[in-house]
């Protein structure tokens, strides 16, 4: 993960390779200069669909009533970090700006808090369309390499998977080890805090009927129905 | 009155304090808890980022076997996994094609869950079904001059309130003033304490944990109470972070049981007190007599 | 089918209203249909029936082909009935030998099934045709229309109509549930957006309805009950004791100076409880009637409201010969006819404190609009002077928008009136106080004239604008110039950064919403309420002011949010249509009453039915007795009547189960 230290705005995650991509002038000298970055929208932008697809998932309907008011935003603990604000991730949302809204950092940001879902005056579940927007990231590969969040998810799936359970120590170091050996060297005491409070604990923990969990999440994916 | 207990992942790891606290205290006040069998993961946050449907599923499963105990009340002390429990039961009854994936997944284990199964969370038990009378009388050693800020956090006011006011819940501000303590007004009391960032985007985690801590201590709180694991382990094993970035802010974070304990006059080894990285020193005075204050007239058994 | 002493020769009309009913509904289908069913000679479609064209078109088929029988499949009979039945009768048919059917509300605007929504025309056409053989010829009755007319409220609403009318030569009984009349407007400082001083316009109207011979203005009143009809209502008025006889007050206030209370102690409703008064008090200056009253809730002399006489009464000492002050006097109640009605009971603002998030009465210096509104008035608790309630003075003030409108967990629509009152006292706290301003509005709405020069003035006076809805108001600081105010959090919008703006005082623009009691008033008046609860127009473009109930108007805000300019053109339209029926004199009687039948057993069981007591008992002949005049064609006493005995006119028995034969006929 990107440890600089700029102060703001903060250069974590995957708004900085999109405005690499977007903003390298071929040729360019090493001096810096002004360096412009498209920012108007063609329809060659848009991905048709992709607001109307959201619109369609369980919790996510009431999007399509949004005012643009900011609240969300203005209860939002954590939208003094974000490349775009909750607000604006609903309109690119519904604007169908599917790789504007993916390559947000604002969808990782999220802490899940509820904050903006109850007050917000159209009642649009603005969390349960941040998880939406996740898992639709997720899906197609869109973060960047070691970004913690889609590594805590992966790890955090396949240990449910497995135990049934989740083992909170051997998530916490997979997801350092995954991510950043630097991180996890400068986090030492925490864990020597934890070892001293006895909360540091390897041993594993799983369910009886291990089995029961993949075959319930594989009954999901096959719609045809479970055979017991 | 009985209650099939969900501890959660959170609390037979980090946050085992809170289950080492929470048994004993409802076993002082009579209620039973019964640990759920082979309950499993609740779906949780991070599970919900990768798949709603599967994560509702997981939870179905705790529901399932729940009703299947024949103990028709669930008990989940976990902020997070009381949320989901709850979100589970809702997506159940709100949309169709959610509850036939989880009907079918549970078929694949020869489950059913009817949707029926109340979630409840310990401090809803504590006041609506136990009642603050009752805890009045246990309390034989008055958390007096103890000044509490009471960070309710998130999930379990949001979006689900169901026991409480969803924008300035009162439910623990009565259990502690019960206790004997006093209240430090804390307007961040339901702000969210960062959650799995202060692992992951730790900039804007850390900023988070300081906000909170900074503030109750400006407020002069000796200690802030919380209802839920993640909160206080954000809030308790970041200070050396907060410390760095920020300067010092030393605030203990306990659970509202390890309070309820104390007034109790619980053995302090049953609290799990030591497992904070932040020491909460504070103790009351001794009980001088079994019970000093005025009992209230009547109290439900 | 019933036999037919006549020959029948019904004419059916299949109107498309343009597409409204085309699109859904294959017309010429059902025209075809329809020419095919007994007794029915001539059966057409046609573009818009309701056109002159059309109605011509129905008076010379009447004429050409010896209709006497016609139906008209189309709209809703709430439209377009009386049209037709008036060209039927212009085409020599008695009117009530006229059907009308309803495809348009029932049938095409609610499916989307072209071949469904035909077949169902065709079924209730046919139940029409069926139905319209049975047809009798029936007479209109005139009723004469009383000339008094009663107005409810006595805001600028009330002010106005019952100005105009009492203007008119007629003559007006206005009842006020406060002790004043002038409602919230009396309140305001100034009005947007000519910063017209709001009492200098609005006390000399209020001292006119005061001293108007023509008009009966009862005070610290409620309407109770209302009887009759349209032309002839009985209203029953409630008027609570004041403690001072009107008649004998001159309203010279000795006794407020000589109360036994030296200083003033209780809350001054009239400021918005910023300021005090005393047990007897007038509301404001300028009070209408100006006469004093005294509260029996705070007044020693009273005891929770009942009489003690425990005072030295140094207000009665004080009053002297006058004698105005009655501890004795009782509620009363008075009743008086009308002919006509008009309800402008207005608005309440928004219960701000349902928004917990932005801090009123947690923080002290967060204020309601209103109380705003108090603070900046020259005669306010504090003189015109913007002093908070902690003694201080403030450099920044956020106003917020929107507060209890456009929000779903609250009220949904939008209250009109914020964005412009929001910039008036925007400017007027600016002028007052030189503090900087925040206005925080989701979206500025200036519709009216003036309104958008208003908002240009305050942008050039330096008003900040943010756009975005606040999140939270706080005290909680982030960093040192934020220690000790309130900090406001907000996206501003436009910018695309989320900001915390710190300020000594917030005020917040509260909504409108109908009365608390807004649901009896319309029990009581027999009107209908949106799902918002405010009181519903007959129509919203064409009868805006009338309600379903012929004779009773509404006027001002009970019917919506509005601005004072519309509130004032909306009282003069009610007022002009109390003129309406006043000057005509009478007013027709739809026919389809109730009649008693000879073979009546004179079992009574139908006279405490009537919603109207239309139905008395006539002990000579010992049969029960319908006044037509009473009647409203309910039908309660004909379905409940145990020996069938009760007929009513349109509604014959014959008329009824052929319509249902028919719909059920394949």
């Amino acid at each position: 993960m990107n440890t600089s230290t700029v102060p703001s705005p903060p250069t974590v995650g995957p708004g900085v390779r999109a405005a690499a991509q977007t903003s390298a002038v071929p040729g360019q000298a090493q001096e810096p200069k002004i360096r412009i970055k498209r920012t108007i929208k063609y329809e060659s932008d848009r991905t048709p669909g992709f607001g109307r697809d959201v619109m369609r998932v369980p919790g996510c309907e009431e999007l399509e009533r949004c005012i643009q008011c900011g609240t969300c935003s203005g209860v939002c603990p954590l939208s003094i970090y974000m490349d775009h604000t909750p607000r604006q991730v609903m309109a690119l949302t519904r604007g169908d700006f599917k790789r504007d809204v993916l390559h947000s950092q604002t969808i990782w940001l999220c802490a899940s808090c509820y904050a903006c879902t109850v007050e917000c005056p159209q009642e649009i579940r603005i969390t349960d369309i941040m998880y939406e927007l996740k898992q639709r990231a997720i899906n197609e590969g869109v973060y960047p390499k070691k970004f913690p969040i889609p590594v805590l998810a992966h790890e955090f799936n396949a240990m449910v998977r497995k135990n049934g359970r989740i083992t909170e120590m051997q998530l916490v170091i997979r997801l350092f080890l995954k991510t950043s050996w630097l991180a996890a060297l400068g986090n030492w005491r925490l864990g020597l805090d934890l070892m001293r409070t006895g909360r540091f604990s390897l041993a594993t923990e799983h369910i009886r009927n291990r089995g029961d969990i993949a075959r319930m999440l594989d009954a999901v994916d096959d719609p045809k129905g479970a055979t017991p | 009155m009985k209650f099939s207990y969900f501890p959660g992942c959170s609390l037979k790891g980090l946050g085992r304090a809170y289950e080492e606290s929470l048994l004993p205290v409802m076993k002082h006040l009579g209620v039973e808890l019964q640990e759920l069998d082979d309950w499993n993961c609740c779906g949780a946050t991070a599970y919900m980022a990768v798949d709603e449907v599967k994560a509702c599923v997981l939870a179905a499963r705790n529901l399932a076997l729940a009703e299947k105990s024949g103990i028709n009340q669930v008990m989940a002390p976990c902020a997070a996994c009381y949320l989901v429990l709850n979100k589970t039961k809702h997506y159940f009854h709100d949309y169709p094609a959610m509850k036939q994936t989880m009907d079918r997944a549970l078929a694949s284990i020869g489950l059913r869950y009817s949707g029926d199964t109340p979630v409840r969370h310990p401090l809803d038990v504590l006041l609506n079904d136990v009642g603050l009378d009752a805890i009045k009388q246990r309390v034989v050693r008055p958390l007096k001059g103890l000044k509490v800020a009471t960070y309710y956090g998130c999930q379990i006011v949001r979006p689900y309130a169901t026991f409480d006011d969803q924008y300035n819940p009162t439910a623990m501000d009565q259990l502690i003033e019960a206790l004997g303590a006093t209240l430090v007004r804390y307007p961040l009391k339901t702000k969210c304490c960062g959650g799995s960032l202060t692992g992951t985007v730790p900039e804007a985690g850390i900023r988070m944990v300081y906000i909170l801590l900074n503030e109750a201590k400006k407020r002069g709180a000796d200690c802030l109470a919380t209802v839920c694991p993640l909160c206080q382990f954000n809030l308790d094993a970041y200070h050396a972070q907060v410390k760095s970035e920020y300067g010092p802010v030393i605030v203990p974070t306990v659970y509202f049981t390890q309070l309820m304990g104390l007034a109790f006059g619980l053995p302090e080894k049953q609290l799990g007190l030591n497992r904070a990285a932040v020491r909460f020193a504070w103790r009351p005075a001794p009980a001088a007599a079994p019970i000093t204050h005025p009992a209230p007239a009547a109290a439900p058994a | 089918m019933v036999s037919l002493q006549q020959e029948i020769r019904i004419g059916f009309y299949v109107c498309h209203c343009g597409h409204n009913i085309a699109s859904m509904v294959d017309c010429p289908e059902v025209a075809r249909y329809i020419a095919s069913l007994p007794g029915v000679v001539l059966s057409r479609d046609y573009k818009y029936m309701c056109s002159d064209p059309g109605q011509e078109l129905l008076q010379q088929d009447i004429r050409e082909y010896g209709l006497n029988r016609v139906v008209v499949a189309s709209c809703s009979p709430l439209l377009h009935e009386h049209t037709f039945r008036k060209a039927t009768a212009a085409g020599g048919l008695n009117p009530f030998f006229f059907q009308m059917v309803n495809i348009r509300e029932h049938d095409s605007w609610v499916h989307t099934d072209r071949a469904e929504a035909t077949a169902k025309a065709k079924a209730l056409a046919r139940a029409a045709i069926r139905r319209v053989a049975h047809h009798r010829a029936l007479e209109v009755k005139r009723v004469p229309i009383h000339p008094d007319v009663l107005i409810v409220g006595g805001g600028i609403a009330g002010i106005h109509a019952a100005l105009t009318l009492a203007n008119a030569g007629k003559k007006v009984t206005l009842v006020e549930r406060e002790a004043t009349i002038g409602g919230h407007m009396a309140k305001f400082d100034k009005t947007f957006p000519t910063l017209d001083c709001a009492a200098c316009i609005l006390t000399p109207k209020m001292s006119e309805v005061g001293t108007h011979p023509n008009i009966t203005l009862w005070t610290c009143s409620d309407v109770v009950k209302l009887d009759g009809f349209v032309g002839n209502y009985t209203v029953t008025v409630k008027r609570r004791p004041r403690y001072i006889n009107e008649e004998l007050c001159t309203g010279c206030q000795e006794c407020i100076a000589h109360c036994v209370y030296k200083e003033p102690k209780f809350t001054d409703e009239f400021n918005e409880g910023l300021g005090k008064r005393k047990p007897v008090y007038i509301p404001f200056p300028q009070s209408t009637p100006q006469v004093v009253l005294i509260d029996p809730e705070v007044c020693l002399n009273f005891k929770r409201g009942v009489l003690t006489d425990r005072c030295k009464k140094t207000c009665v000492e004080a009053c002297g010969d006058r004698q105005a002050i009655d501890f004795t006097q009782q509620e009363e109640t008075r009743e008086i006819t009308v002919g006509s009605i008009i309800v402008a009971t207005g608005f309440k603002t928004f219960d701000v404190k349902r928004v917990p998030a932005y801090g009123y009465g947690a923080y002290p210096n967060v204020y309601t609009a209103l109380e705003a509104e108090r603070l900046v008035n020259a005669s306010g608790p504090t003189g015109g002077e913007v002093i908070l309630r902690d003694g201080t003075r403030p450099q920044a003030i956020g106003i917020i928008h929107c507060v209890g409108s456009r929000d779903k967990k609250t009220n949904r629509w939008c209250s009109r009136v914020c964005c412009m009152y929001s910039m008036k006292l925007a400017h007027l706290l600016k002028e007052h106080s030189g503090a900087e301003i925040y206005n925080f509005y989701i979206d500025i709405r200036a519709p009216g004239k003036g309104y958008e020069e208003f908002y240009d003035k305050l942008n050039e006076e330096g008003v900040h604008f943010i756009r975005g809805r606040v999140g939270e108001v706080t005290d909680w600081a982030m960093t040192p110039e934020e220690d000790g105010k309130l900090v406001i959090r907000v996206e501003d919008t436009l910018a695309g950064f989320v900001r915390r703006i710190p300020v000594n005082m917030v005020v917040l623009a509260a909504g409108l919403e109908p009365h608390a009691d807004a649901q009896e008033v319309r029990r009581l008046f027999n009107m209908s309420c949106g799902t918002e609860g405010f009181f519903l127009e007959r129509h919203p473009k064409l009868a805006p002011v009338n309600t379903f109930t012929d004779g009773i108007f509404i006027a001002g805000c009970c019917q919506g949010p509005r601005d004072i300019p519309d509130t004032v053109a909306q009282a003069g339209a009610a007022a002009a249509e109390a003129l309406v029926l006043i000057d005509r004199g009478y007013v027709e009687q739809e026919p389809n009453t109730a009649y008693i039948l000879p073979d009546c057993s004179g079992c009574k069981s139908c006279l405490p039915l009537c919603p109207y007591t239309a139905i008395t008992f006539d002990d000579a002949t010992q049969k029960a007795v319908i006044n037509e005049a009473l009647c409203k064609g309910c039908g309660t006493c004909v379905g409940s009547c145990p020996s069938g005995s009760i007929g009513q006119h349109l509604f014959e028995d014959e008329e009824v189960f052929s319509e249902i034969q028919g719909v059920l006929a394949d």
